[in-house]
């Protein structure tokens, strides 16, 4: 874990950094972050212990626990990363270990949502590409420049776009991932449906 | 003439407004808590300096870190009793309603949200925590979300969201004996795979559907999540309505008349326009069980273990990590399977119903000398209405041990864990990897009843031999 690490704010249009890879579909949040790191009540903590479980069985030898690693930033996964649990402290683990954006195949609906709401944009590109550079890193380290202004990405000998939701996009360039202001903004819309909805004076017994 | 889904008019009904961002803002009708994904948003609350925007529209209740052996306060575990408390304390400081250890009330925020009669047909409703897709076998909305949507429903009571497309799944005939509810969903996660869902939500229909009881209904949405759907719901009917009648928080009087009224109109139009349509034959299902680590790796329990030259190369990848895992060979038979471990419960399988079929299979047998047991109600209610029934006895006598309501060995953030790589029979969702609270522990998903008849046996078995 990088202890200079402070989560994003803000506007989010450039990401540089060195590639780390991590081969497997279907791998689930509770391989991300195992349920017994849940006991907390704030997510400071979590970056050392992600992939816990992965990385005891490697003993040492999990990507994230490599050496040449240690200062990577854009996660590159294969197809539905993050399914399971909706549990936020799997990106969050992710973030606070120093991943910045993740490159994958395809994403769990939540998981997505979860990143998106943290400041950690994912992009998609095909199995194909995703291969290449999951291939390409074993040579050597691969450094990425992200534009999230174009969607692209580069690096010293590669050249590709990038793919992410449209919605998704102009939400980091413009900041609005960070959603509660923008939320909030609505306010007098939010108290007109309130009193509009049909059940809402049924419920008299909710409380 | 309208062509919409329930999907379809529940969102329009609850959308706030369209963001810049190209997603929708929509209003959560009710919104359910418990300890592990909200001390944080409370927390984003307190440094945004922002309030509770209609704490009346919240419900906590504590589920996945209590203890089911003694839950005496506080607890052993120091680490899951500051959890405990920082809900307590933020129910307490936002006047949010907590039905705590004790009330009576308490238990698994699926289980409870429904038998309190809080889920009701034509409500968005969210909660931090994926199995929320279970709400809507009500006609409901009903979908998982991360902390910091938690916080953001908090304090708004909306989340931004791209709307789902809708997939039917038209389950025709019905489940044949000794199939379940659970033998269904695993059926179809397995027809279309694990990550079929993203992007969609799930319209279970047909006639396998219709016949199936509310509890049952229930577990179908529930395990939508796993096959990649968000959301999973079916369209209300007379059984919905019955089943919420006269529960706890249930419309009472003239609000009932209304709410009904308004209930009845709620649902798929005939000739609603759905984004893909799948067919699924009930009557050819047997019970089924998982032999890998997703909950689509599933076969009949007189199949093999699929050999790895017949599967797609997507699949085999996660098959052959699932050998290495589970220490199972392909072509292998799936019935015979040793367990020791035998886990009832959870939100996806620990209502009285789920309890009844359990007990109905261990009534006079005894647990395998080989197999430790033990059932988990969901909650407290379905743990006193089982004492009613006498099936606390039925249980103990067996062999099982009666435990107090919580999630339990479902995610094993208690001290109820799998050692080493022990084998489980278990009712509940997820096989994943570790899931069971050992980094080797293996999990064998399947219904109660099918848990019981492997208890029995101490291995696992078809639970028709039994109830035939
Ligand atoms: S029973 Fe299991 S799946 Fe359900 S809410 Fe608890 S931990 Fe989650």
């Amino acid at each position: 874990m990088k202890s200079e690490l402070t989560p994003p704010i803000g506007k989010i249009t450039q990401i540089n950094g060195q590639c780390i890879s991590l081969i497997g579909n279907d791998i689930d949040t509770d391989r991300i972050i195992p349920a017994r790191f849940l006991k907390c009540v704030n997510f400071d903590s979590l970056g050392e212990s992600v992939f816990a479980d992965d990385r005891k069985n490697l003993n040492g030898n999990h990507p994230f626990d490599l050496e040449e690693n240690k200062n990577a930033s854009i996660l590159v996964v294969n197809s539905n990363f993050g399914c399971g649990s909706s549990r936020e402290h799997a990106p969050q683990a992710l973030l606070r270990w120093g991943i910045k954006a993740i490159i994958g195949e395809s994403f769990a609906d939540i998981f997505y949502s979860n990143c998106i709401a943290i400041g950690i944009p994912c992009f998609t590109l095909t199995k194909e590409l995703i291969q290449k550079i999951q291939k390409h890193q074993d040579d050597k380290f691969l450094f990425l420049e992200i534009d999230l202004k174009k969607s692209l990405a580069k690096s010293k000998d590669l050249n590709f776009n990038l793919e992410i939701k449209e919605s998704s996009r102009k939400m980091f360039i413009s900041g609005e991932w960070d959603a509660t202001s923008t939320l909030l903004e609505n306010e007098n819309l939010i108290v007109n449906k309130f009193t509009q909805l049909p059940y809402i004076k049924f419920n008299t017994n909710l409380l | 003439m309208s062509q919409d889904t329930l999907f379809d008019k529940v969102w329009d009904l609850h959308k706030v407004s369209s963001l810049p961002g190209g997603s929708d803002q929509l209003f959560i009708g009710l919104h359910l808590i418990h300890e592990v994904t909200s001390p944080q948003a409370f927390g984003a609350l307190k440094d945004k300096n922002l309030k509770v925007k209609f704490p009346e529209r919240t419900v906590a209740t504590v589920d996945h870190i209590v203890p089911t052996d003694n839950q005496s306060r506080p607890f052993k575990d120091s680490l899951a009793e500051q959890m405990i408390e920082t809900l307590e304390k933020n129910c307490l400081k936002h006047k949010i309603r907590f039905f705590n250890i004790g009330s009576g009330n308490q238990g698994i925020v699926h289980v409870v949200a429904p038998e309190l009669g809080l889920t009701q047909p034509g409500m968005t409703i969210a909660c931090g925590d994926s199995h929320t897709s279970t709400h809507g076998a009500f006609g409901s909305i009903a979908f998982g979300i991360g902390t910091s949507q938690v916080r953001d429903v908090l304090a708004t009571q909306t989340i931004a969201m791209n709307k789902l497309k809708v997939r039917q799944i038209w389950c025709e005939n019905q489940l044949s004996q000794g199939v379940y509810a659970k033998d269904l969903v695993l059926h179809i996660i397995n027809k279309l795979g694990v990550k079929a869902g993203v992007g969609f939500a799930y319209e279970f229909a047909g006639p396998a559907i219709n016949l199936l009881s509310m509890e049952e209904r229930m577990t179908i949405c529930n395990m939508s999540i796993e096959g990649g759907a968000r959301c999973g719901y079916i369209n209300p009917d007379e059984k919905t309505f019955s089943y919420i009648k006269n529960k706890l928080c249930a419309p009472k009087n003239d609000h009932w008349e209304n709410a009904l009224t308004w209930w009845k109109s709620l649902k798929s139009d005939q000739n609603s326009i759905y984004d893909d349509v799948i067919k699924i034959d009930a009557s050819k299902i047997e019970p089924t069980v998982t032999w890998g680590i997703t909950p689509g790796q599933s076969i009949g329990i007189n199949e093999q273990i699929p050999l790895l030259d017949e599967l797609s190369p997507n699949d085999k990848l996660v098959a052959e990590e699932a050998f290495e895992y589970m220490n199972f060979k392909p072509g292998q038979s799936i019935k015979d399977i040793p367990v020791e471990v035998c886990f009832i419960g959870s939100c996806t399988n620990g209502r009285i119903s789920d309890l009844r079929i359990a007990a109905r299979v261990l009534k006079n047998k005894k647990v395998s000398k080989n197999v430790k047991a033990f059932v988990v109600p969901g909650s407290e209610r379905v743990a006193n209405e089982a004492k009613q029934e006498g099936l606390d006895k039925i249980f103990k006598q067996s062999g099982f041990q009666w435990r107090e309501p919580g999630c339990s060995m479902c995610l094993a953030m208690n001290s109820d864990k799998l050692i080493g790589n022990q084998v489980s029979a278990s009712s509940s969702n997820r096989n994943f990897k570790g899931r069971q609270g050992s980094p080797n522990g293996r999990t064998l998903l399947m219904s109660p009843a099918m848990v019981a008849a492997a208890a029995i046996n101490g291995k696992v078995s078809d639970v028709r031999e039994f109830i035939n």
